[in-house]
């Protein structure tokens, strides 16, 4: 089947399964790497894109779903070779060691900033708790996204 | 050691030690790591597996001829075509065997019966659907405790002549020395304690991309493996192909957690893949493929004794462990030592006296056994004495810090050599245990609790129940010292070769591979501490065994502590080197030079000197040097670790437990840690932290049971509960610092400290909170409740 999305801001036009996840087609079809995959239950939450600005777990979204949507992911943070303050607040605060969940994250962070620019740190760890990270015991996720609240500017981030 | 200050480089980071952003940031943070299911190649096929629904069972036949009709199915490969290849069957890391794809019969679920290789990973799991497979059922071994008990099915019918399901029996220790002090102790308390078998799960899988050129004869394979160099040498040994036409490359790791040490069917399976079809071939297993068939860990079944004196001084420790391997006896560990370093038990205490017996058995599971920051199986080691030590003063009704700062290891008893034999090589635990406690506030948290009681006991139920936890740990790691451990005759020296660019510029070459824990920064600051160049000066290879050198890999907290040496040494050999070419250069004697902040320079003339960079360049110039001095500025070293490095810690656990519920919330935790000097602290911290939230996640959440027909019970993450950011909370660390002695930095190791040391703490204090002397992990909601209903139940099964 034809779908038709907008994907970092590009419109994508390609002939697709209709049983073909999200995941998929952003990794294999067009590429984009940078969004992993890590349980098929949706219980990992490594796969999360921003789908029309809402953050989406896309092992669970077939693409046939996301026709006619506006997706954003990793790849999109970074704007004119300046990093985003969420990136700069993972790097800062040591928020990622094996960086599988780390794209994940920062859209789970960045999408909470955007609805809420203060948020505290229970409200940081209830955003975050649908996906896993193994590696760092989420301390440093929570201080990352606290950062970029702290050092927001507007510069380097555009929203979708 | 003495804190001197370290000079900044222009690029603001610390020549030396010291807190430094990571270098590998930089692409992780914009979605450019590079993972093994991110490969693409022209042409490349993918694999998917077929796998045993059923624990044990004859396979009476297997027809592939529906899935090899499918339009986009390139092969299909059976046990029975690899039988002809030879390579049904290869051996493990403990020299038993393993099924690659199972012949006879499947022995456990999960297990790997068949490989599809078609055009699309889609393609490849419609393929696997029409395998039709028939099964004759037998009855499983699930229950370990009844693996022996005559009439058990044996398990291992492939082994000629087998007629139970033993593996081994181990012992260590001096048994009649712990009976004597047994014999005369006042106080003997006994526990049965299960450490439950529990699942790494990094949140990258497993998976692997294979190509064989059949012109050249070079196989490639990409995959996710934590030795890269080990695995190499076994593809060589196992399939007789020729090692220098092998290269085996990992690129980023999403974790590891000593999941991603062993070779894997899928690994195997991608090779003959590519070598029936020409193509490269990726296979990358889904998560109920890597929970259900990857190597997990733990699994011990012990019961504990500890004697003591009436005033609480520890005379001995004695333990009889059950060890569950699964199916195929295929730990990973040190040859010598089939229980790995569980026989370091005695723990962080001064008695005389310790004995050990180890028991392996075979059952219907996967196997694996010594993976997930284990250390070893010191894991379980810890855990078998803290909790030992716990039940202790809950007997002796002392408080449990006091017991321990009365029977801790004092400063001036090392090196100690503990009585199975382990020779720790430096110690100051007292003032580690302190410092948590002055963290924590002990005494203020045991009079808060003491408040709950009593206001408990007058009949107000509305705070929860409160338990405060402790526990000490002493972890052996960077395995390790070449007479004492070998894994399958492979010993454990790592090598490392340093490369100074005619500009200064360095690349460090290492055996160890990272899988998160920052081994490109660490390792240039290393560099950058020994030859004085900025760490943004020293790129750090790894992964790729044709441009690297041997090594057995990053597991069992061993890169720093084992590679870690190798980059001192070898950058101190270049450093050496450099003051030759430095004294040709200024017409003096090397020994006219010193060595001050990246320069030699001449002593008592600091204005005559040069720069490591100036020496870089000369040593690749057309100066001339003295005889027998070679050009360039290279260095190769293999490190042999004289001893294995001790790191040490202090925990505490405070928890809120609903009495209604069994629900535990983590109020609190607290971490010291001693690991030596840290090279990044930032780096350090962010370890401690990871292995908390594990400790948390084994004592609460973890395990993988199995039912009475050896289902799997913990296959997917709707059933395996790994902790979130909601069960974690803000970790409250703490340091002291006690170097190693023989270690060049005198560093330790830290990567797998908090997952050994922290499930005690937890259990401890969840324990403290219902007052209940021993329930088995997880402690989940139905567990604690149980346990305080004083019924609680065994973990490993399903629950009745």
């Amino acid at each position: 089947m034809q779908v038709t999305l907008n994907v970092n801001g590009q419109e994508v036009s390609r002939d697709v399964e209709p049983r073909l996840l999200l995941i998929h087609f952003l990794r294999d079809h067009l590429r984009l790497t940078g969004s992993h995959w890590g349980c098929d239950t949706s219980n990992c939450g490594v796969c999360v894109v921003w789908m029309d600005g809402e953050p989406v777990k896309s092992c669970t979204v077939l693409t046939a779903m996301a026709d006619g949507r506006s997706i954003r992911t990793v790849e999109d943070l970074e704007q004119g070779g300046a990093l985003a303050p969420i990136q700069q607040g993972f790097m800062n605060m040591h928020g990622l060691q094996c960086g599988f969940c780390t794209p994940a994250m920062m859209m789970t962070g960045q999408a909470l900033l955007d609805r809420n620019p203060d948020p505290s740190t229970d409200e940081i760890r209830e955003a975050i708790c649908g996906t896993i990270c193994r590696c760092t015991g989420y301390e440093n996720i929570v201080r990352a996204i606290r950062w970029a609240a702290e050092n927001a500017t507007e510069n380097t981030e555009v929203s979708v | 050691m003495t804190v001197t200050e370290v000079p900044t480089s222009a690029g603001g980071n610390p020549i030396g030690f010291g807190r430094m952003l990571r270098k590998e940031d930089a692409r992780f943070l914009r979605g450019q790591g590079h993972y093994i299911d991110d490969m693409d190649m022209p042409g490349m096929l993918h694999g998917a597996i077929l796998r045993s629904p059923v624990a044990h069972a004859y396979i009476k036949s297997i027809d592939t001829s529906a899935a090899e009709a499918h339009p986009k199915v390139k092969a299909v490969i059976t046990g029975a075509t690899l039988e002809t290849l030879g390579l049904a069957w290869v051996p493990t890391l403990s020299y038993d065997t393993a099924a690659v794809l199972a012949t006879d019969k499947v022995r456990f679920q999960g297990q790997e019966v068949a490989f599809v290789i078609a055009e699309d990973k889609y393609s490849a799991r419609d393929a696997l659907e029409l395998i039709d497979v028939e099964y004759e059922i037998l009855p499983p071994v699930v229950d370990a405790k009844k693996a022996l008990d005559p009439g058990a099915p044996v398990i291992r019918t492939d082994k000629e002549g087998k007629t139970d399901n033993h593996i081994f029996d181990w012992e260590a220790g001096d048994e009649a020395k712990c009976d004597a002090a047994f014999a005369k102790a006042d106080v003997i308390v006994s526990q049965d304690m299960l450490y439950p078998r529990v699942h790494p799960s990094p949140m990258e899988t497993c998976g692997a991309v294979a190509l064989m050129d059949k012109v050249t004869g070079q196989l490639t394979i990409w995959c996710t493996s934590q030795a890269p160099h080990a695995h190499r040498t076994i593809y060589a040994l196992v399939a007789g192909l020729p090692e220098q036409k092998i290269r085996v490359v990992t690129n980023d790791i999403g974790g590891g957690f000593g999941n991603k040490v062993g070779i894997y069917s899928g690994y195997v399976l991608a090779i003959v893949g590519s070598i029936v079809t020409g193509k490269p071939v990726k296979w990358v297993e889904d998560r109920s493929e890597h929970l259900m068939s990857t190597a997990f860990a733990r699994d011990y079944h012990m019961h504990g004794e500890i004697a003591a004196t009436k005033e609480g001084k520890i005379l001995g420790v004695r333990v009889n462990v059950l060890a569950d391997h699964g199916c195929f006896n295929g730990t990973a560990q040190p040859t010598k030592f089939p229980a790995g370093f569980f026989h370091i038990f005695t723990g962080s205490y001064d008695y005389e006296a310790a004995h050990c017996k180890v028991t392996g058995v075979y059952t219907n599971k996967a196997p694996g056994g010594v993976a997930y920051a284990c250390s070893f199986r010191i894991t379980e080691a810890v855990y078998l004495v803290e909790r030992l030590v716990d039940c202790l003063a809950d007997e002796m009704k002392i408080d449990p810090a006091q017991l321990r700062l009365q029977n801790l290891l004092r400063a001036e008893q090392f090196p100690y050599t503990t009585p199975t034999g382990w020779e720790y090589d430096s110690g100051n635990y007292g003032p580690t245990l302190l410092e948590a406690m002055r963290i924590a506030g002990y005494d203020e948290l045991r009079a808060e609790q003491r408040g709950r009681r009593e206001r408990r006991a007058a009949g107000d139920t509305s705070e929860p129940l409160m338990g405060i936890g402790l526990s000490f740990f002493t972890e052996g790691v960077g395995a390790g010292p070449r007479k004492h451990m070998d894994i399958l005759g492979l010993g454990m020296a790592d090598g490392a070769e340093l490369r100074v660019h005619p500009t200064g510029k360095a690349q460090l070459r290492l055996s160890c591979i990272s899988q998160g824990q920052g081994h490109q920064t660490t390792f240039a600051q290393i560099v950058a501490q020994e030859l004085g160049i900025p760490p943004e000066d020293v790129e750090v290879i790894q992964g790729d065994t044709d441009n690297t050198p041997f090594g057995l890999g990053t597991y069992g907290s061993r890169s720093t502590p084992v590679s870690g040496g190798a980059a001192a040494i070898v950058a101190r050999r270049v450093r050496d080197k450099a003051r030759v070419v430095a004294a040709a250069a200024l017409e003096c004697s090397p020994d006219d030079l010193e060595w001050k902040l990246g320069r030699w320079q001449v002593k008592g003339d600091p204005e005559k000197g040069k720069t490591i960079q100036e020496i870089a360049m000369l040593s690749h110039s057309s100066l001339e040097l003295p005889d027998g001095v070679e050009g360039h500025l290279d260095g190769t070293c293999v490190y042999n670790p004289p001893n294995l490095t001790y790191p040490f810690g202090a925990y505490i656990c405070v928890t809120d437990v609903d009495p209604g519920t069994g629900e535990v919330k983590v109020r609190r935790f607290i971490a010291v840690d001693d690991c030596g000097p840290r090279i990044n602290p930032m780096i350090v911290e962010g370890q401690v932290h990871g292995g908390l939230a594990d400790g948390v996640g084994m004592a609460l959440m973890q395990v993988i049971a199995f039912d009475e027909e050896g289902n799997n019970l913990g296959g997917s993450f709707m059933d395996y509960l790994l902790p979130t950011s909601m069960e974690c909370p803000s970790w409250e660390l703490g340091e002291t610092i006690t170097p190693s002695p023989h270690h060049p930095l005198g560093v330790k190791g830290v990567g797998e400290s908090a997952t050994v040391g922290s499930p005690p703490a937890v259990v401890n204090s969840v324990l403290d909170a219902i007052q209940v002397r021993h329930a088995d992990m997880p402690l989940t909601p139905a567990q604690v409740w149980r346990a305080m209903q004083g019924n609680p139940f065994r973990t490993d099964l399903a629950i009745t």
